[in-house]
């Protein structure tokens, strides 16, 4: 195994730049480093100038999405040596404005999740405070739930860069768990919202965000279930108008 | 999302008993965000995205198949001349070539829509989610029965 490894990294600086640059280093090639590994030897070792986001090294804070060889990863579960000979090209997330270097800003994102009301919601008046689930109830909505925001989907959906105002597949995703859940009462609310052109009806279906999906969330399939119970709930809706109430509850 | 260009208001930071110099407006910290463009190419970027944008054409050849047929109908309910005539000119090499390439959408829309179910419909028995195959599995059977005895009564009429 070489010794090294090339790393062509996207660099912009808001004050210098007008748009972004690659710049190569070199690093250590370790058997048992992965992508974060390599931008930190270069923050520490190399370049103090380099900015990118990390936080917790093991797939849960979904801090590290970079684009790796033009494919969306996360930098703390891919590894350099699935990369060599090399260089490896270390890019900002697709579809994100960049704020510097690898970050991107992500407040749109959060904009559209808090659109899709992901927690639960009761109107049942039940006062102890407790909602028994089954062990089926809760594998319903479970894969969902795996979501830890990422944002890898939104830079492999086309969708997501080509029309801005589309909820996105993470957003829509946490939006069915909820659905799923059989604690929660807000499935109707929720429709409101997603089953709109920039909703469930913006997704056209290029299933990219399932493919990198690195806790196997499966959000094009979410969306896919989420459009049959709209155009169920459309139909029911244009066949029994008095029942629209009841049913959506 | 706020843009770089109109999302921040200047705002006047109120002074305290302390300040005594006069206070400057103050404006919220923005940087130049740089946004990248999506290029008209995009999808040639990828073979996934090549297949994407392939799978969206085949609703043309769909659109072209229900036009053909109609027509096809209108040619039969207009008698035996008029149908030798829309036969004559199906019959054409540039015809028959842009069926040829409609054939391979239509495989590849209806493929793609069989293998969509079982994204789409979650069925559980016993607890558990059925497999794909389980879903996409009967529509293609179907899929192939019905083709097949369209071809046999085809094929012995003729």
């Amino acid at each position: 195994m070489a010794q090294s490894i090339q790393l062509r990294v996207s660099r912009y600086s808001p004050e210098r730049d007008t748009q972004p640059y690659f710049q190569t280093y070199e690093v250590p090639l370790k058997e048992e480093w992965v992508i974060l590994d390599a931008l930190n030897y270069i923050k520490d070792k190399i370049d103090g100038t380099l900015t990118f986001r990390w936080s917790c090294r093991m797939g849960i804070c979904g801090s590290c999405g970079y684009m790796v060889n033009n494919e969306p990863k996360l930098g703390c579960a891919t590894f350099l040596t699935q990369y060599t000979p090399g260089p490896v090209i270390i890019e900002p997330l697709k579809n994100f404005p960049i704020v510097r270097d690898l970050v991107i800003e992500i407040s749109d994102f959060l904009e559209k999740l808090k659109k899709v009301k992901p927690w639960l919601i009761h109107d049942d008046g039940n006062e102890s405070g407790e909602y028994l689930q089954t062990p089926d109830q809760l594998e319903e909505f479970r894969q969902y739930s795996m979501c830890i925001n990422c944002l890898l989907c939104y830079a492999a959906c086309p969708i997501s860069g080509l029309d801005p105002v589309f909820v996105g597949p993470a957003a829509l995703a946490l939006a069915h768990r909820y659905n799923k859940d059989s604690r929660d009462q807000g499935s109707a609310e929720r429709m409101a919202v997603l089953s709109h052109p920039e909703g469930i009806w913006g997704c056209t279906f290029v299933g990219e965000c399932t493919k990198v999906c690195p806790k196997h969330v499966d959000p094009a399939g979410a969306i896919q279930q989420y459009k049959l119970a709209a155009a169920i709930d459309g139909i029911k809706q244009f066949l029994m108008p008095w029942g629209q109430r009841q049913e959506n509850r | 999302m706020s843009s770089p260009g109109h999302a921040s208001t200047p705002t006047q930071i109120s002074s305290g008993p302390l300040d005594s110099a006069p206070v400057p407006d103050y404006t919220e910290f923005h940087p130049r965000w740089y946004r990248p463009q999506v290029s008209t190419y995009w999808w040639l970027g990828k073979w996934a995205y090549v297949k994407f944008i392939l799978r969206e054409l085949s609703s043309v050849a769909v659109a072209w198949t229900v036009a053909i047929i109609l027509l096809q109908v209108r040619a039969l309910i207009r008698g035996p001349e008029a149908y030798l005539r829309f036969e004559h000119r199906l019959s054409a090499p540039w015809m028959i070539a842009l069926n040829v390439i409609a054939f391979a959408f239509l495989l590849l829309h209806s493929i793609t829509w069989f293998n969509l179910a079982p994204k789409a419909m979650v069925v559980r028995v016993g607890g558990k989610r059925l497999p794909a195959v389980l879903i996409s599995g009967p529509q293609y059977v179907a899929w192939i029965v019905i083709s097949a005895i369209v071809f046999v009564i085809i094929l012995s009429r003729g």
